[in-house]
């Protein structure tokens, strides 16, 4: 049975954890400063954007999903694409159904 | 990889493919715990979309500072794991436990701050029945805090083990697991601090 060992094998170096850890931080002071400054509605969106890249450090580097099978990112993945379906649904039903009075 | 094949005698399973399975596992469950959180984030959009001003107004009286600083202690206990987890595949069985004992240690934190953040709201007059947003505010930060407590007796378990010389370069799945489990609740709180916090 082929099994690929490469992935278990790899293990990340500290540097890179700290490297990842500091751009946590700095990311978590951008958002927190941006959050007090009047964007509108884009302080939406800064903020989850940049929620959405710390998010993606973590899964990538602590989770060291950067470095394992494909298959793992499909488990990972998948239920942010079902995540998608029932928000973005939910959120046509909320904005566009007609009250209909009984 | 003699050493592994004890652990995975009685089932005469490689121990490579035991290892892959039970991180396929564990994958699985953060699965299950993305649609599970998932699931309140749509109650908080759906709330969100209905009732924007209600959000603005009452997620003023959050503490942003303490929020702030929870948000940076998960981030450092995650590097403390991550560490933990690379030390251990390196064999170094007492940075092993430095670093498990650091990540408990700011967990710890999170929750005493927690404490005194929750105290504050309930002294304020607002509970989980105040509001459609405090309810939801509870909720969310609530289910989150059981997964912190969860996650710190599985890392106290880990810290115990880890005296027992259990763990090494070659057999260290559990503490892998652990870690992946802990990063998922510094990754949800990284969703939840903005959105309750940060963005009325």
């Amino acid at each position: 049975m082929e099994i690929k060992a490469h992935s278990e094998n790899h293990v990340t170096g500290s540097g890179t954890y700290v490297a990842v850890w500091i751009a946590l931080t700095i990311l978590t002071i951008i958002t927190v400063a941006a959050s007090y400054v009047h964007f509108g509605t884009f302080n939406l969106v800064i903020a989850l954007g940049i929620a959405s890249l710390k998010a993606s450090l973590v899964a990538l580097y602590f989770m060291h999903l950067k470095f394992e099978e494909k298959i793992t990112w499909v488990f990972f993945l998948y239920p942010l694409v079902l995540l998608t379906i029932l928000i973005s649904l939910s959120m046509s039903d909320v904005f566009f159904r007609i009250p209909v009075s009984p | 990889m003699e050493e592994m094949a004890e652990h995975a005698h009685a089932h005469h399973v490689d121990p490579v493919v035991e290892y892959q399975s039970s991180k396929f596992g564990m994958w699985l469950f953060i699965a299950t715990e993305l649609l599970l959180f998932g699931g309140l984030f749509t109650a908080y959009t759906i709330y969100r979309a209905k009732y924007p001003e209600m959000f603005h107004e009452q997620h003023l009286e959050l503490n942003k500072p303490i929020g702030a600083i929870n948000t940076v202690i998960l981030i450092c206990s995650s590097l403390t794991m991550a560490l933990g987890v690379a030390s251990i595949k390196r064999g170094k069985q007492e940075l092993l436990r430095l670093f498990l004992s650091l990540t408990i240690l700011f967990g710890i934190m999170f929750l005493i701050n927690k404490y005194f953040e929750w105290g504050h709201e309930f002294r304020d007059g607002n509970y989980p029945g105040t509001s459609i947003f405090f309810s939801l505010y509870f909720m969310m930060t609530g289910l989150h805090m059981i997964h912190v407590i969860v996650g710190l007796l599985v890392l106290a378990v880990m810290l115990a083990w880890s005296f027992t010389g259990r763990f090494s370069d070659k057999y260290n799945t559990p503490i892998e697991l652990g870690g992946i489990y802990w990063h998922l609740v510094d990754l949800i709180w990284i969703y939840l601090f903005p959105l309750l916090y940060l963005i009325g």
